[in-house]
């Protein structure tokens, strides 16, 4: 058998990792040994991780600083709401619906990134990063005046008042400005795991095909890349759309989770949430990204014995963490148990 | 090196073993106590009820959570101070005002074995929180979550505050029959829920009562630090009284900034301005004349009221806002429920019961047209299926810097 490359490994060691994740809580849930609180976490826990993949796509891979992830989210979250709402009727099917709410939110999601990346992705550097960081708070501005009505004539839209839809009787408000979306929860966690695969599946293969090592190339040495005839913004409106979308998803399978979504969950600070899960998993890698956003989503939950100091000790565990990853000790100690087992291995197959 | 791993497993797994045994004991002491059936004999309410909370006791909102959580203390305390066989066991979870992070709170509420939610503090999460609560068959009775979404189709769910349509459409009548003014100016945070909720209804209102609405102007919660453009709106409309159903921080700021441009017309307010008048840094004098709607005032003086806020000062060293009343009725409500529901049926031992029993003898006893209770936001307060609560809104006008009724 052809020995595969350390690429093509990892990549299946992320596999292994969610299906395992997926495996291990099925089995806690049918015995019955999983917790409420867990058990109310695996669908917010794999939005994250999609979420967190997908940024690090824009930042590890393509090398742009995106601090306004969480307005594409909310794009996902507010049309999944609206077309979710629309099918009830039409489709009773929860599984079905789900998908096509998700198929839905990922496309408007992507075009908002088109929309948002053809300016944004002229700039470079800090002012990128800026620049992104007010499209996320326009997004949730927009969200704000925006009023959604579901009846059997359409789809209604203001920007005024739930009056304005001027909807007919046994009509539905869905979005109602600050207030946000209601929804019927019909979000499931295997819907929520086979979604993360496929994310995994289409970052790990872009990530390996000619565009990504284009995109990649571009990160590297911008000026290397445009002399060789690479069309940068082509490029990166790639990867940036690409990482909208799958924002979008995720945006969809968290609001689809909850009775009720407001505009204001998707600010800043949830933009900030997703960088940190990927700078602490390490930028570029997606074993890490999945890992931190995992444990960082499951975190304040486990601290809550600690009451009013939770979110304290939260930020003393992420620093911590930070330091911990970036010492020279540590990190030769992890190399070094690393290469024993390596050589372990090594030794047993020889033998 | 082999030897010591196998040890410590093996130790490990006695010690696990013992524990394990331990808890069947524990089980089956319980559903012997269960098999006994959930009556007594003579009619009276015994056993420990696992009440919990779910607020904002951290961050931007963490003032109402906390309020709420000091209230239901004092409420709990008096409670298991009566001696007569019911104590109330509490536990308050924060949800830092987010609907997730609620409905995670709810999840680890409903690990330690809550049987009844009094909550949650704020509106969005209450809704998320509410359907979560509607599927488990929870009771839940909201000490200040006001929007109709809240209750709407979960008859598990109660609202201890008025809903908003209520607040708006009452302040809308009450400004009309009694003349304050036909010209009405409002500002609002079109951001929040609660401000934007109490608007759509106060509007919707005004236009049955005749009420000339001469200027709209919003604000978000990045923007409440400036009112200049809405205070200049105002003056050029020429209206007599501006609606606020606003929280007080920002009310706050509007008055002062009123003062400075020389502004003078009426101001009328909701039950979020309750709580201006011991703002600190605040020069009380500029809240002189403002007129609000609350169900609460700290300086009434029935027992009821005088009570509450001699201990809620004692203990936590300041005057109770409004949220802290709602928060101390709550567990009253519950607690004169479940009493009715005794005394009518013989006796009820709360200990172990299941939520999902105690859901249904709760939303019997609140939808019974027989069942009132007092407290000290209201007298006599009943319930509608529909999880409304009907009490009388009081309004106050602030003169010489304390609440006097209208």
């Amino acid at each position: 058998m052809k020995k595969l490359s350390k690429d093509t490994l990892m990549s299946f060691v992320n596999y292994g990792i969610v299906i395992l994740f997926y495996i291990v809580f099925q089995i806690l849930a049918s015995t019955g040994n999983l917790s409420s609180t867990m058990k109310g976490q695996l669908i917010p826990i794999v939005s994250y991780v999609i979420m967190a993949l997908s940024l690090n796509l824009v930042v590890g891979i393509s090398g742009e600083l995106s601090l306004g992830h969480a307005g594409f989210m909310s794009v996902g979250a507010f049309t999944g709401a609206v077309v979710s709402t629309a099918l009830t009727d039409g489709i009773p099917n929860t599984v079905v619906r789900l998908l096509i709410s998700i198929v839905i939110a990922a496309v408007m999601a992507g075009i908002a990134g088109i929309l948002i990346g053809i300016p944004v992705l002229r700039l470079r550097g800090d002012y990128l990063a800026i620049v992104t960081l007010a499209f996320g708070e326009i997004i949730k501005n927009v969200l704000n005046c925006l009023y959604v009505g579901v009846d059997r004539r359409g789809i209604h839209f203001s920007m005024n008042s739930t009056g304005a839809l001027d909807l007919q009787e046994g009509g539905k408000v869905v979005i109602n400005g600050p207030m946000g979306a209601s929804i019927m929860k019909i979000s499931s966690f295997t819907c929520g795991i086979v979604l993360l695969l496929l994310v995994l599946f289409v970052i790990q293969n872009l990530i390996k095909s000619r565009h990504g090592r284009a995109i990649m190339a571009i990160r590297d040495n911008r000026i290397a890349a445009e002399a060789c005839g690479l069309n940068v913004t082509k490029y990166k409106l790639i990867a940036f759309v690409i990482s909208a979308a799958m924002a979008g998803a995720a945006g969809c399978l968290y609001a689809l989770n909850f009775a009720t979504v407001a505009p204001k969950k998707f600010d800043f600070n949830t933009s900030i949430l997703v960088l940190v899960f990927v700078v602490l998993g390490g930028i570029g890698n997606m074993t890490g990204s999945i890992i931190a956003a995992a444990l960082l989503t499951v975190l304040p939950e486990l601290l809550r014995q600690f009451q009013d100091y939770r979110m304290l000790i939260y930020a003393i565990v992420l620093v911590l963490v930070m330091i911990a990853t970036n010492n020279e000790k540590i990190r030769g100690l992890i190399k070094s148990i690393g290469k024993k087992n390596k050589q372990e291995s090594s030794g047993k197959e020889a033998a | 090196m082999m030897k010591k791993v196998l040890s410590v497993l093996v130790a490990g797994v006695m010690a696990l073993s013992i524990v394990a045994c331990g808890a069947t004991n524990d089980a089956s002491a319980n559903t012997g106590a269960d098999a006994n059936n959930n009556t007594t004999a003579d009619g009276s309410l015994t056993g420990t009820l696992k009440l919990g909370m779910i607020g904002p006791l951290t961050g931007g909102a963490a003032l109402y959570g906390n309020a709420v959580d000091h209230g239901v203390q004092i409420a709990v305390e008096e409670i298991n101070a009566l001696g007569t066989g019911f104590q109330i066991d509490y536990q308050a979870e924060d949800d830092e005002h987010d609907a997730e992070k609620s409905v995670n709170a709810y999840n680890q509420l409903k690990d330690w074995g809550a049987q009844v939610i009094a909550g949650t503090v704020t509106t969005t999460p209450c809704i998320a929180v509410s359907a979560e609560a509607y599927s488990d068959r929870m009771f839940m009775l909201t000490p200040s979550a006001s929007s109709t979404d809240v209750t709407a189709n979960k008859d598990n769910m109660f609202q201890l505050c008025f809903s908003d349509p209520n607040q708006g459409s009452a302040s809308a009548k009450y400004i009309a029959e009694n003349n304050l003014a036909t010209d009405v100016a409002i500002i609002y945070n079109n951001s929040d829920a609660y401000s934007s909720g109490i608007y759509q209804t106060f509007v919707d209102a005004a236009a049955e009562v005749g009420l000339n609405i001469v200027s709209t102007t919003t604000f978000t919660d990045d923007t409440q630090n400036d009112f200049s453009v809405q205070l200049a709106d105002i003056q050029q409309s020429g209206a007599e009284l501006v609606f606020l159903p606003i929280y007080y921080q920002a009310a706050s700021l509007i008055f002062q900034q009123a003062d400075q441009i020389g502004l003078d017309v009426k101001w009328f307010g909701v039950d979020g301005m309750d709580g201006i008048l011991s703002l600190e840094g605040f020069d009380t004098s500029l809240a002189e004349g403002v007129m609000l709607l609350t169900p609460f005032a700290a300086d009434a003086t029935d027992d009821l009221t005088v009570n509450f806020v001699t201990k809620f000062e004692e203990k936590f060293g300041e005057t109770p806002i409004q949220f802290a009343a709602d928060g101390y009725d709550c567990p009253y409500a519950i607690y004169r429920a479940l009493e009715y529901y005794a005394a009518n049926n013989g006796g009820l031992d709360v200990t172990d019961m299941s939520n999902e029993e105690l859901c249904e003898i709760l939303i019997s006893v609140f939808t019974d047209p027989g069942f009132s209770c007092d407290g000290v936001t209201g007298l006599a307060m009943s319930w509608n299926a529909a999880g409304e609560v009907n009490k009388a809104p009081k309004a106050v006008v602030i003169e010489n810097g304390v609440y006097v009724g209208l």
